[in-house]
């Protein structure tokens, strides 16, 4: 039987109380939204939190919507309402392929988007998703706001940019015209963490890739990106021959180490193929050949 | 810690450690023990129950965080001596062997219907994909959900 550490319990009933429990309770409080990352690591005592500070009243946070030439995701959106945002999926098609593979619908309905971000796990699909998008990320305390970009976000397993007293409340995507997206995953059964995940984000002028982000889940890229080959892509046209490239680029500078899920070969191969694959379908969909 | 929540239409209040999972209150406080308990890490979805009208795997929701919502589990499916058509489903098209996943199944299955009254068959896998049975090969799951989409009215118990 697994139960969590004997704990103390918090309602937050706006996001100003929840700073407000977070500064007077510690570093040693923290934040529960859906629960389904922090719980297991309690019960697992891999986290031992002294106070729980939960915040799923906060529906201020359960937003999406579009502001301006930003499309802006609250951080208490569950994954379900991503799922459901037809604007979201119609703007940025990676959150719909990849939200459709994020652990199961019962776990979606309670998981959240600034949860997942948050628990920074190397696999986590998410991450990849907003890294090769560029969003960025509102972090509040109580002394305001601050925004920081996914790159500053991630700083490693497990570890953002979100201080103790500290909770991140949006984030946000730039909307680029001419622009289409796809994320594909392999997993070894439905709602498994990613074996290999990569999502691709593609800008075109006519045949002309003008920008091109790349994400990846579980390889160890630095930050979830392949920079380098978003790089080579930057004004390359959209044919296979780049796409090729791109993905050789991406088998050869990831970082993947062998576990459970497979050895580190097939895991760079499949880095590479998985990418070859996300961006031939957002350049497919950007040119309005696949929706 | 003192919680109050509203579980099958009854309000009920308990004295609770705040580290107790809502799986353990449901079944250990209050008795009802038709909820099961698997896995513990949210894979398996025996735990599978309703809160404000949505399915959860109640492994991994702390009753603290219920406090104050609304809780449905199985025992709420057959009312007055009639069973819902899902439960109906699962005797008339052998949906169960063990029965250890059934109550977990049933209660997506009804959300599923309440939502998609005629689901194609994927969109049941879909919605039974966080859900593991080792018995029925899962076939016969989704045509017990299938008979229910197809017989919505309530059958009497016994009939």
């Amino acid at each position: 039987m697994q139960v969590p550490a004997p704990v103390e319990y918090e309602r937050a009933t706006s996001v100003e109380d929840a700073l407000g429990l977070l500064e007077r309770h510690g570093s040693e409080s923290r934040l529960v939204a859906g629960g389904h990352s922090l719980l297991p690591m309690m019960k697992l005592r891999l986290a031992r939190p002294e106070v729980l500070i939960d915040i799923n009243d906060l529906r201020e946070l359960s937003f999406l919507r579009r502001d301006g030439d930003e499309f802006v995701i609250g951080a208490m959106a569950r994954h379900r309402d991503v799922l459901e945002g037809a604007e979201a999926g119609q703007l940025f098609p990676i959150l719909h392929d990849a939200e459709r593979v994020i652990a199961d619908p019962i776990v979606r309905n309670r998981g959240t988007v600034g949860g997942s971000i948050c628990q920074a796990d190397p696999s986590e699909d998410l991450s990849a998703v907003f890294a090769a998008l560029g969003a960025s990320a509102v972090i509040q305390s109580s002394s305001g706001k601050r925004v920081v970009s996914m790159d500053d976000f991630h700083r490693g397993a497990y570890s953002t940019a979100v201080g103790p007293a500290e909770m991140l409340v949006e984030v946000r995507i730039p909307i680029r015209p001419n622009s289409s997206s796809a994320y594909e995953k392999v997993e070894r059964r439905a709602g498994d963490w990613a074996i290999v995940a990569a999502g691709a984000v593609l800008s075109l002028d006519g045949e002309q890739i003008t920008h091109a982000g790349i994400g990846l889940a579980a390889v160890g890229a630095e930050h979830f990106r392949a920079a380098g080959a978003e790089e080579f892509l930057q004004g390359k046209p959209a044919n296979e021959e780049s796409f090729s490239e791109a993905a050789r680029l991406v088998s050869a500078s990831c970082n993947p180490v062998a576990d459970q899920r497979g050895p580190e070969d097939y895991k760079r191969h499949l880095a590479g193929e998985l990418t070859h694959r996300a961006l031939r379908r957002a350049a497919a969909r950007a040119t309005g050949q696949e929706s | 810690m003192q919680v109050t929540m509203t579980v099958n239409g009854d309000e009920v209040t308990e004295e609770i450690e705040p580290r107790l999972l809502l799986v353990h209150f449901i079944r250990d406080n209050l008795g009802l023990t038709g909820t099961h308990w698997g896995c513990d890490t949210s894979n398996c979805g025996v735990c599978v129950l309703w809160m404000d009208g949505e399915p959860v795997k109640s492994c991994t929701v702390l009753a603290a965080m219920a406090n104050g919502r609304t809780i449905r589990t199985v025992e709420d499916l057959e009312q007055g001596g009639v069973l819902d058509p899902v439960q109906q489903g699962f005797v008339e098209e052998h949906g169960l062997q063990c029965g250890f996943c059934t109550p977990g199944m049933m209660m997506t299955a009804r959300a599923l219907l309440d939502q998609h009254p005629d689901p194609s068959d994927s969109d049941i896998r879909e919605a039974i994909s966080g859900q593991i049975c080792r018995c029925t090969g899962y076939e016969n799951i989704v045509k017990a959900i299938r008979w229910a989409a197809t017989h919505p009215a309530q059958m009497e118990v016994n009939a």
